[in-house]
């Protein structure tokens, strides 16, 4: 049963309102922590900056999509109606990017929606149905009105002692060591 | 340099003592975080309601026309609508570009206005979305049955067949395959991903073993986490800025069915732009007309104050402008192109066999929406819903009258005649209002009705350079 036995992932400490938590986020990412996360029941403007994240680059997705969907369109107008099946309509060319272009639009659109869909759950690691998060005691009313912030064992400067002393420091309260 | 910081401005602003603007509050009575939560939860986790029943049970029984319509139009053939010679487009595609309309106001609060940055849309915007979708299921069935044979209906899709011909992309009809497919697909996405952290709420609140499943399921695993958060609202904003121009182009398309022909009537180019502005202001009008009810049902006037609805009454008057403006540029276009046939369609139309149905969509349509310009009308609960019911009845006229006139006195008088719809299509069209309203109810009772924590992200209390301190934060 060595394998199944706990070991500590993080201390979690409560806060109770927007500013609180956006001052505790500034200050520990200048404290110098790396392995460390803020939970909110809502997108906090500005928290973003406060921990020190940088721009996210789910736009990539967005642009693979896009480009995806706008090429599978020309091709498949071009091999359906231009080169499988060539038909004369209305004297228009066999194919052209003109005449299909609502097509190629729309699987534009079509295509980058799938990948800035998908891209969200691939870049945010989800569907995770459990995380050690969810055992934190107060872990049920943080979608509703309470912030977490919460420091994992893993970061280089974590100490059990110390990083629970520095939560207390900031006003954080029921501060807890969650198990993996 | 900033204007601020420059002395000269500042005892400028000393002289002039600029006024102080209040900023409408989006959340009325200074509400705390944990009081929406538990208002909007409540509305999915109290005991079902007897209305509840009641509406649906009625709406189901409403739905049945629909099915029954179909069933009896499958087994019999297309013959039993009314559309004969020389009408062959009529209350399927009236009943289509209707419920299409409908379902765009959805997708303007949900993205444009998102990318406007306006923040009344909060309360609002998850049912409207809600209502898109249904109201594209609605209009899905017209092409689909409209073809004919409906067991056929995948040679729509770019689905290889044993007669081995594709589908011809040099057709409008084709683009609108394409378009409301789009549209309905990323429409469902947005929403669902819109819900996700609410769904999460519904989770972590659930008592009942089936809900803790289904909402966690549905809810992904969500822990509100900031970096997750962070890659969420960017996908928000990029889904926006991809239903932007995905919500102009698809009712610019379907106008294109009508526009790329060469009917008198039809073929014109204020097709697009005008098809958009009438969508938006009936999809505004059936946004109203959902949501004051349930407004009232669930005691929701803090979150959708008179604010909100001033803004959605605001907006039904400048579209319905809009529309009254187009209305009139036809027939100076038809006038000042000096086309006979062109001319003559559109003084048929005002003066001809279908003359009634062109003054309710007149007297509904750009009359009745006037009345918004008036504060105390806008403030008068009652009477905005009255005048939503005109702009829904107003809009549907508006397509009868597009299409049917156009069609009805074509180029050869010895083929017109006048139509009427079949029982059939009274039927079927009643029964879409119970399919779309059992859809509604479903969505009503099981899902979040509104984004709590979009909502929460507006409130004086989320600002976190403080906020008034009197607000409550908790319970």
């Amino acid at each position: 049963m060595d394998a199944l036995q706990k070991k500590p992932f993080a201390l979690v400490a409560c806060f109770n309102s927007a500013p609180a938590i956006y001052h505790a986020a500034e200050k520990v990412r200048d404290h110098g922590f790396k392995s460390w996360d803020v939970f909110t029941p809502f997108p906090v403007h500005g928290l973003d900056r406060a921990m020190g994240m940088k721009r996210s680059t789910l736009p990539r997705m967005t642009l693979l999509g896009g480009t995806v969907g706008f090429l599978t369109g020309c091709l498949m107008t071009w091999f359906m109606n231009g080169y499988d099946y060539p038909l004369i309509v209305g004297g228009k060319p066999y194919w052209s990017p003109i005449f299909p272009f609502p097509v190629h639009y729309e699987l534009t659109i079509l295509f980058a929606a799938f990948g800035t869909f998908f891209g969200m759950f691939l870049w945010n690691r989800l569907p995770q149905h459990y995380h050690p998060v969810f055992d934190y005691p107060e872990f049920a009313k943080i979608m509703d009105d309470t912030f977490l912030v919460v420091i994992e064992a893993e970061d280089p400067k974590f100490d059990i002692e110390k990083t629970k002393e520095f939560l207390l420091s900031l006003g954080g309260h029921n501060v807890t060591l969650i198990e993996n | 340099m900033n204007l601020m910081e420059d002395s000269a401005s500042q005892e400028l602003l000393a002289r002039v003592k600029p006024a102080h603007l209040e900023k409408p509050a989006l959340v009325d009575n200074g509400r705390s975080f944990g009081w929406v939560t538990d208002k909007v939860c409540r509305i999915v986790e109290d005991k079902t309601p007897t209305w509840w029943w009641a509406c649906f049970l009625v709406a189901l029984c409403i739905a049945a026309f629909t099915f029954v319509g179909l069933a009896y139009l499958v087994s019999t053939g297309v013959g039993v609508w009314g559309e004969t010679r020389p009408v062959y487009w009529a209350w399927d595609i009236v009943n289509f570009v209707f419920w299409i309309g409908i379902g765009h106001a959805g997708t303007l609060i949900s993205a444009i206005l998102c990318l406007l940055k306006q923040k009344w849309r909060t309360s609002i915007n998850r049912a409207a979305e809600a209502m898109t979708i249904f109201a594209v299921c609605c209009a899905g069935i017209y092409p689909l049955f409209h073809v004919g044979r409906v067991w056929l209906v995948w040679w729509l899709l770019p689905i290889p067949t044993s007669n081995s011909i594709w589908p011809q992309f040099r057709s409008p009809l084709e683009w609108d395959v394409f378009a409301v497919s789009t549209y309905f697909t990323v429409s469902l996405l947005f929403w669902y991903m819109g819900m996700i952290p609410d769904l999460a709420v519904l989770r972590d609140r659930a008592v009942k073993v089936w809900r803790k499943y289904f909402y966690g399921i549905l809810a992904m695993g969500w822990r509100g986490s900031n970096r997750h958060w962070s890659n969420y609202e960017m996908a928000y904003l990029m889904l926006a800025g991809l239903s932007t121009p995905l919500v102009l182009s698809v009712h610019t398309i379907v106008s294109f069915d009508f526009a790329a022909s060469l009917l008198p009537g039809w073929h014109t180019t204020i097709f697009p732009p005008y098809f958009v502005a009438g969508a938006i202001f009936s999809g505004f009008g059936m946004v109203l007309t959902l949501m004051l009810p349930l407004r009232a049902i669930f005691g929701l006037h803090d979150l959708i104050t008179q604010y909100h609805i001033d803004c959605m009454c605001k907006i039904i008057l400048a579209t319905g402008s809009m529309v009254g403006y187009a209305y009139s540029m036809e027939f100076f276009i038809a006038w000042y192109g000096a086309n006979p046939y062109e001319g003559f369609a559109f003084i048929n139309r005002a003066f001809g066999p279908y003359a009634w149905a062109y003054w309710i969509m007149i007297a509904c349509n750009v009359i009745s929406p006037q009345l918004f310009w008036f504060k105390f009308i806008r403030h008068n609960t009652a009477l905005v819903w009255i005048i939503c019911i005109f702009v829904n009845v107003g809009m549907w006229f508006e397509r009868f009258v597009i299409i049917v006139t156009s069609l009805a006195n074509d180029f050869l008088p010895s083929s017109w005649n006048y139509y009427s719809p079949t029982f059939v299509d009274i039927a079927t069209f009643f029964g879409t209002f119970g399919l779309f309203s059992v859809l509604f109810l479903l969505f009503v009772r099981f899902l979040p009705l509104m984004p709590m924590a979009e909502i929460k992200a507006v409130m004086p209390q989320a600002d976190v350079h403080g906020h008034d301190p009197k607000l409550p934060l908790h319970h």
